[in-house]
């Protein structure tokens, strides 16, 4: 991976850049079955995904809601890598970060942004923010691999 | 006046305990409060030295834990100006208000009839009468709020009617920290026949409370919120409103004898709301509370809260990256945003300078549509906090910017 993405001063402008101007920020489904609402029970974060298959590849991601910047900017990243990926390689760039946000090994390759958040763990009361939404494109995932 | 460093000795908590690697200013006081000494050692002394259980044994050890016991309820009926019979230990707050509404609401209202709360009150006071109104057919009400959050007897006395039998409300708001006009309140309901409960959960730990002077028919409070432990809480209410009411559990202590038949001869109050075995240690720890906070005077700590509230906000004010919601409110409470943070954010950026307030949507409402944001932070000081935790905690607010927020991460 390239130096710069260990640089503190970029990872914390890739967070800024994502909250102020979140990618994917919008929710154009109409039909619930595609979307989730992911409400915290432990702090106010409150956001919406959804996502679109065809042909086993996502094809559209989204979401909305009110969040804290490690909320938003976790699930603008997460919106943008698991974009034109099959259902299968989603989940493994998924569960890459969710090991990263909670100290195991993971693959930095796989992550590019969203290493941003590799030291998250550090504030133990905002993993939570930083997995809400992409917990939830996760169990949209599952759910289009279980039909 | 207050001597508060000398107060701030008797406090484990606040002496050199550090967050973050920063001196704690702990300002969430509403949520609850850290205990003296008096407290914390009534609390160790019942496990080191009595460790009995209370009303049974026929032994000194039980007989003598047992008077302190029945003691503190005499000291509680003696700090809100009711009768000894008429406090009935509970969990907390929310078991206060739960039973108040299964207890007396479930059994006394019906159709057609309504109970009247506001938009601002606390989920554990407005929850159960959802329930209450559910089962009975009864409808709830709602006062309307002025702009600002404010609930004024002008729209308290218009939204009054006959078929209203209950009146539910808290008498200092969790989110606001205003003062509710509740002996007004009481007054004009009573003339209606209806019945007030009053959520005492952010007053009685800071203003004198005397359920006689108010008229209330019910209070509720928590112990832990006024430097007693956690778990217990009490329940006051009119003997005769408690006569007229059903326990909500059943079992060892609320019975004076059942038969085979399924014959229950209840234990008059407050005993017949107290089944099994209580936090003993806790509600022996509320009388210690009581008796210390009287030694500082509960006009003091009234009158000190919100002269450092007052100064604190003579300070934010001149903050210009701080909306301030409720400046007006006489109470140690402030309800702010910082211009575009995010409440959480905001909240996490002083918890990294030592400084513990609460973030959050402390009742979704009345924030969305009286205050127009949805999530606040919310700083709540007790008679313990500091002029300059206060000038600390200011200062700590002009740094707080999404930028700062985001370096906290790293």
């Amino acid at each position: 991976m390239s130096q710069y993405l260990k640089d503190p001063m970029f990872l914390r402008q890739i967070i800024m850049d994502h909250y102020q101007y979140p990618r994917n920020h919008e929710l154009v489904n109409e039909n619930d079955e595609f979307q989730l609402h992911m409400a915290s029970e432990s702090c106010i974060d409150d956001i919406t995904v959804e996502i679109k298959v065809e042909d086993n590849k996502i094809v559209h991601t989204g979401f909305d809601g009110v969040a804290c910047t490690i909320a938003t900017s976790s699930t603008s990243i997460m919106s943008e890598l698991i974009l034109n990926k099959s259902l299968d390689e989603a989940v493994l760039i998924i569960n890459n970060y969710l090991d990263m946000v909670s100290e195991k090994e993971y693959d930095e390759d796989m992550l590019e942004e969203a290493i941003a958040f590799s030291t998250v763990s550090k504030q133990a009361n905002r993993i939570k923010c930083a997995t809400i939404g992409i917990d939830g494109f996760l169990k949209l995932i599952e759910k289009e691999i279980a039909k | 006046m207050l001597n508060v460093s000398e107060i701030r000795k008797d406090f484990p908590m606040l002496n050199n305990k550090k967050m973050s690697n920063y001196p704690l200013i702990y300002l969430d006081n509403a949520a609850t409060t850290f205990k003296p000494d008096c407290v914390i050692d009534t609390v160790v002394n019942y496990y080191k030295n009595y460790s009995c259980n209370i009303h049974r044994g026929d032994y000194e050890l039980s007989y003598q834990i047992s008077d302190e016991y029945d003691k503190t309820r005499k000291v509680v009926a003696n700090f809100i100006n009711s009768e000894d019979k008429e406090v009935v230990f509970t969990s907390g707050a929310s078991e206060s208000l739960n039973l108040i509404a299964y207890g007396y609401g479930m059994n006394n209202l019906t159709k057609g009839d309504v109970i009247l709360t506001c938009e601002a009150e606390h989920a554990s006071n407005i929850l159960p009468w959802f329930k209450v109104a559910e089962k009975t057919g009864a409808t709830i009400e709602y006062i309307p709020l002025q702009n600002d959050g404010v609930l004024s007897i002008e729209n308290f006395k218009k939204a009054m009617h006959s078929n209203v039998k209950v009146v539910t409300l808290a008498h200092i708001s969790n989110v606001l920290g205003y003062v509710n006009p509740i002996k007004e309140i009481t007054k004009i309901a009573h003339e209606y026949n209806a019945i007030v409960i009053c959520d005492g959960a952010q007053s009685v730990p800071h203003v004198k409370v005397d359920v006689k002077d108010l008229d209330i028919d019910f209070l509720a409070f928590s112990g832990h919120k006024m430097c007693a432990a956690t778990g217990v809480g009490i329940m006051y209410g009119k003997y005769d409103l408690l006569n007229a009411m059903e326990p909500f559990m059943l079992g060892g202590g609320s019975n004076a004898r059942f038969d085979m038949c399924g014959n229950i001869q209840l234990k008059n109050a407050p005993f017949k709301f107290e089944s099994g075995t209580p936090a003993i240690e806790a509600v022996l720890s509320i009388g210690a509370a009581v008796k210390y906070l009287e030694k500082i005077g509960m006009d003091n700590i009234e009158e000190y809260e919100l002269e450092l509230k007052k100064y604190a906000i003579s300070k934010i004010e001149k903050l210009e990256n701080i909306i301030c919601y409720n400046s007006l409110a006489e109470t140690g409470i402030i309800t702010f945003n910082v211009k575009d943070v995010f409440a959480q954010d905001a909240a996490c950026y002083l918890n990294s300078k030592g400084i513990a307030v609460r973030a959050g949507n402390h009742c979704a409402k009345i924030l969305m549509n009286t205050l127009n944001t949805s999530e606040t932070i919310r700083a709540s000081f007790y008679f313990y906090n500091t002029y300059e935790e206060v000038d600390f905690f200011v200062e700590t607010l002009k740094e707080v910017t999404v930028e700062n927020c985001i370096n906290i991460l790293f």
